[in-house]
């Protein structure tokens, strides 16, 4: 399992959620915090490529050999891309959440969402909160 | 909100567990294990090698005087009779009903003296009952929950560490282990060999150090036990469910007149507790509705993933007209329908492995 991190140059959900922001495109994950509540990862069920996802609305599940976990949408748009390499090591989202366990990459809709979301300051205040 | 935990019993082992980083949560009013380094490998080193548990929030209930055989046959469901000095017996605790009450391990010391192994959910119900039950048998029913604690040290390398001439599978015998006078007994919850030690409280500590080995939370306890269908009370047992539909009709000894056996006698089960595996992917849970060709018909009880299979398995109850093993069935999880095949028992077999 990582070590304790959040990169700063992400952008945080309160539900536990990153997003790393490319232009109109963003890519999603857990945080650090959250794969460790939830504990080893033994599955992850993604949306399809082409669904839309609503900011603040669970668009994916992780289970861990003891809980469902819903996964929350920082941000809204169109899904592009999923991490289809998490169906046989869905591990990956323990092993390293803002790397190799990226869960989808979107196609925002609404740029504006971007500045609902925490920067890596305002999230690590939460978790101490 | 998460309840208050300064309600929560600990066991004399709760110190071990902090410092060894455990998460612990709420089971059955203790605060107890879930999980230390992680539910995989945990579940994996029971199998591969040994673990430690600390179980000591299930209870004990000492039963002794000339009349303990007598009454034991009253309440126990399996042939009481059948159990020698220093053997070991599963059985149910039944209503007149049948509804099933518990479920239960007894031990016998010695001639007139018996020691029951109960639920920790169950045990204040069990005892009352055992009690209220005793009237008229020249017999003293103690709860003995107090004088011990309960370390299961399982896995096929357990015994060789346990470094004593252990008693043989479903036997018990008093033995000194790390100083303290111990009650081994030849059983456990896992599929694997091993052992279960009746410690007394203040020795725990000691014995739990001397064993060494990976401790393992309740959560690989439950992974362990489900690949190899052994019941869990409160998932796959309850007072609304009967023992012959749970497929427990094996330690049913209806002969013997115990308390239930009449209504047992009487019934035709309409359901039965199947194994079953999803060949989709995904995990079942309980309360999940299992779909009989697309109609829901029979209900999860214990669902979860399988460490040593890898991929999602459970126990449902199912109408008896879809029981067989090789049956296809869906599991409704969360609106996502998942295929299942009906399996035989156990589902995860050493060779497996």
């Amino acid at each position: 399992m990582a070590e304790e991190s959040y990169p700063p140059e992400l952008k945080y959900h309160p539900e536990h959620d990153w997003a790393r922001i490319d232009g109109d495109e963003a890519t999603f994950g857990i945080t650090w915090y959250a794969q460790d509540a939830l504990g080893e990862v033994v599955f992850y069920d993604p949306p399809e490529v082409g669904t839309t996802v609503t900011a603040n609305e669970s668009y994916a599940e992780v289970e861990s050999v003891k809980a469902v976990s819903d996964v929350f949408a920082p941000l809204s748009g169109e899904v592009i891309e999923v991490n289809q390499a998490l169906a046989d090591t869905p591990e990956r989202i323990n092993d390293d959440p803002y790397g190799e366990g990226w869960l989808v990459k979107v196609r925002l809709s609404d740029s504006a969402e971007v500045e609902t979301l925490l920067d890596v300051e305002a999230y690590r205040k939460l978790l101490t909160a | 909100m998460p309840p208050a935990t300064e309600t929560l019993r600990r066991t004399p082992l709760y110190d071990r567990h902090e410092a060894a980083g455990a998460r612990l949560v709420p089971f059955a009013g203790w605060e107890m294990p879930v999980q230390y380094e992680g539910i995989r490998q945990e579940h994996v080193a029971v199998r591969t090698a040994a673990g430690k548990f600390d179980v000591s929030h299930m209870g004990e209930v000492e039963t002794k005087g000339p009349d303990a055989e007598a009454f034991l046959q009253r309440v126990l469901s399996n042939d009481v009779s059948k159990i020698d000095v220093g053997g070991a017996q599963y059985s149910v605790l039944c209503r007149e009903d049948g509804g099933v009450l518990d479920d239960l391990f007894t031990y016998r010391l010695g001639e007139d003296r018996y020691l029951t192994v109960t639920n920790a959910s169950n045990h204040e119900r069990d005892f009352a009952w055992l009690a209220e039950h005793a009237a008229g048998f020249d017999v003293e029913v103690r709860d003995a929950a107090a004088d011990y604690a309960m370390i299961a040290f399982q896995g096929p390398d357990a015994r060789g560490l346990l470094g004593i001439d252990a008693p043989p599978r479903m036997r018990v015998a008093e033995a000194r282990v790390a100083g303290a006078d111990c009650l081994v007994c030849g059983t456990g919850y896992t599929g694997e060999d091993g052992v279960e030690l009746l410690v007394p409280p203040d020795a725990a500590p000691a014995v739990w150090d001397a064993l060494g080995v990976t401790p393992v939370g309740l959560g690989a306890r439950d992974t362990l036990r489900l690949e190899v269908c052994f019941h869990l009370y409160g998932n796959d047992l309850s007072e609304d469910r009967n023992p012959i539909e749970a497929g427990l009709g094996w330690c049913c000894k209806l002969d013997t007149d115990f308390i239930g056996a009449d209504a047992l006698r009487e019934l035709d089960p309409t359901d039965k507790l199947v194994p079953f595996a999803l060949t989709d992917p995904g995990i079942p849970r309980p309360g999940n509705p299992v779909l009989v060709d697309g109609e829901a018909r029979g209900v999860v009880t214990s669902g979860s993933h399988s460490p040593c299979l890898g991929h999602g398995i459970g126990m449902a109850y199912v109408p008896v007209d879809a029981a067989a093993a090789g049956t296809r069935i869906e599991i409704d999880v969360r609106g996502k329908r998942r295929r299942a095949e009906i399996r035989e028992k156990p589902l995860y077999k050493k060779e497996d492995g």
